[in-house]
């Protein structure tokens, strides 16, 4: 038997719809039968770590929770990525916008008042963007890969928040542990429970970057860009300007998940800081078809992904590193199920 | 002169690996196919070496499992990339991420479990011979074969290569695996040999600094070996630094290996003329043959 691809005359939209749902149902049957090699009942095992998240009022706080960053960040790079420019270094945006975010109530900690909860969001969308900026102006100015830039950067961001949470930016009275002030009042976003007003932004963005794309100038040009660079400068789209432009929009978003995320849940800046946010955001990206709006949904679903390996843990004795494992399988079954949106798959006999 | 050999042997303990991964990715990008995914192929290595080793309490049956680590990872990337013509930069992305996943729960149960450290003699083992003796092969092959040449015309060109009646598929099928082969030795070398125990995410971004050498080499394996052997320097000196308590902050020393990366591609990737005399034409590009 081999296997052979055959073009389809027109994309299939209805794989375009179908492939995401087909990945998770395979990502669905890996887990299977993981949990069966581990000596799981494979059901009971699909159940804790996929259903029961939803089940109660509690673990739903929690899976919004988890899916703002996700959302936040996933739309951001679904931009970029549709453009083909590769933002790796979501992790490190994050990060350097939580540090900024940190940074306001670290240098005026009786600051209270509306204004300083709006300052220490844009704050954080700046740290960002301008730590976003740094491969953008590499890859413009000197053609340096966009992919390795941003990405060694998330390993030097994370350096800096270690050195600075432990250094000049520690609580004096916090007993020597590496951690800032505790944000208080207007220093906090508002919160329902567990859910903060982070959520909010993550959906209200989501759609606007939605809006961006598909209806107006400017998505069209980097969506062109995207598809075929060489039409888009005969139209006079400035690649340049699609390099800065992706950059900054995806590496504010990711600055003002990280905000969110040290506002709205950890409520100090406390190190090491790794929640990987980030990298699970380029899956979210892809399973969202690089459609902003669907990375609501993936997000939402990878959010699923964290809080049911905690459960796994608990309840199954997995270790939760099993997440990871699900989020990295299911990216690439999205990528093999992308394929049959272009191409029907033929199981030939050998000749 | 016995502490500055030890540095020494340190240095090349620390090259060892860039060296031995990033030779496995010049060979993949010269066919053409660029795959981001040497991190994961690298920790699954380590993770399979270590618990091979750890499993039998022989090294080497280490080195060869963790060979098949990274080619298990390969082939998946192959599979994708190749055979369903899928984003060599996303794929690659899901492999380093697959891997990082896939090798904290294997190596659950390794974590802090002593194993035979790979054998040497001052320092010297095996493996730091045989990567200088790859650069050399790999160097010849590339340049001075027949199976080199169709390599790097299936790289330069496919269309041509395809009609010339090269298998361009099986051509790069052939060198994602060699890739996956080194990737996984060179994680296999971090576990068994350089710090011999297993820790989630021990390859610490060397498979991307692997992948950023291979840039920075102008896809030749001879100033790799310069390259990677530049880079266990400056990482190695700067721990040497750390101890003399200067007040230069840990962190900033920490992150020097990652802004000399950054500082080395940009000087590179500057150079306009020597990146086209040198960068595959068609690296990342899906072939598509028409029957």
């Amino acid at each position: 038997m081999r296997l052979d691809l055959e073009k389809r005359s027109d994309r299939s939209s209805l794989m375009a719809l179908l492939s995401p749902i087909i990945a998770v149902a395979l990502t669905l049957l890996f887990g299977a039968i993981v949990f069966w090699l581990r000596g799981v009942d494979p059901l009971h095992g699909l159940y804790v770590y996929f259903i029961q998240p939803m089940t109660d009022e509690w673990s739903r706080e929690k899976l919004i929770v988890k899916a703002t960053p996700l959302v936040l960040m996933g739309a951001g790079l679904a931009l970029s990525y549709k453009a083909n420019i590769w933002n790796i270094g979501a992790e490190g945006q994050f990060v350097m916008g939580a540090l900024a975010a940190g940074a306001v109530p670290v240098l005026f900690p009786t600051w209270q008042s509306p204004e300083v909860m709006v300052v220490m969001l844009l704050a954080g969308s700046l740290g960002g963007l301008l730590w976003a900026w740094i491969p953008a102006v590499l890859k413009v100015k000197f053609h340096a890969n966009e992919i390795l830039t941003s990405l060694m950067l998330v390993y030097v961001a994370r350096l800096v928040f270690d050195w600075l949470v432990r250094g000049i930016m520690r609580d004096p009275k916090g007993m020597n542990f590496p951690k800032s002030v505790r944000f208080e009042g207007w220093q906090r976003l508002p919160s329902w429970g567990d859910v903060h007003l982070g959520a909010l932004f993550a959906l209200v963005a989501a759609l606007a970057l939605a809006f961006v794309m598909y209806r107006m100038l400017k998505g069209f040009e980097l969506r062109t860009l995207g598809l075929a660079p060489r039409a888009g400068r005969f139209a006079g789209f400035s690649a340049d300007k699609a390099v800065y432009f992706c950059f900054a929009v995806s590496g504010a978003m990711a600055g003002l998940a990280g905000a969110t995320d040290v506002m709205g849940v950890a409520h100090q800046l406390q190190t090491p800081y790794e929640p990987n946010y980030g990298f699970v955001a380029i899956i979210v990206a892809f399973l969202g078809r690089l459609n902003p709006i669907g990375s609501i949904i993936a997000g939402l679903l990878l959010a699923i992904t964290f809080i049911g390996g905690e459960a796994a843990q608990a309840t199954l004795h997995i270790p939760d590193k099993i997440a990871k494992v699900f989020q990295g399988v299911l990216l690439f079954f999205v990528l093999a199920c992308d394929t049959l949106i272009l191409y029907r798959i033929k199981l030939r006999a050998k000749k | 002169m016995d502490q500055f050999l030890a540095i020494a042997i340190t240095i090349i303990t620390a090259s060892t690996p860039l060296l031995i991964a990033g030779l496995g990715e010049l060979v993949v990008e010269r066919s053409g196919v660029l795959n981001l995914g040497v991190e994961g192929m690298m920790v699954m290595g380590a993770v399979c070496g270590f618990g091979a080793a750890y499993a039998t309490g022989n090294p080497y049956l280490g080195i060869v499992a963790s060979i098949f680590g990274g080619v298990f990872m390969a082939l998946l990337f192959g599979f994708l990339t190749l055979t369903l013509l899928a984003n060599q930069v996303a794929t690659g992305l899901a492999i380093t991420l697959l891997g990082l996943g896939l090798s904290a729960l294997i190596g659950e149960s390794l974590v802090g479990q002593p194993i035979a450290r790979l054998p040497n003699f001052h320092g010297i083992d095996i493996l730091i011979i045989f990567s200088f003796i790859l650069t050399a092969l790999v160097s010849y092959m590339l340049f001075r074969t027949r199976a080199g040449l169709v390599i790097r015309a299936v790289g330069d060109n496919h269309a041509s290569a395809h009609a010339m009646g090269f298998g361009v598929i099986a051509v790069r099928y052939a060198c994602v695996v060699f890739g996956g082969a080194c990737a996984g030795l060179a994680g296999g070398y971090l576990s068994l040999a350089y710090t011999p125990q297993w820790v989630e995410n021990m390859t610490a971004g060397r498979g991307w600094i692997a992948l950023a050498l291979v840039v920075f080499a102008t896809w030749l394996p001879g100033r790799l070996l310069v390259g990677a052997y530049l880079f266990g320097a400056i990482s190695i000196l700067a721990y040497i630094v750390q101890t003399f308590a200067w007040g230069i902050p840990s962190q900033l020393l920490s992150s020097l290996p990652y802004l000399v990366t950054v500082a080395a591609l940009v000087v590179i990737s500057g150079n306009r003329q020597l990146m086209r005399a040198n960068t595959p034409t068609c690296l990342g590009q899906s072939f598509v043959p028409d029957r």
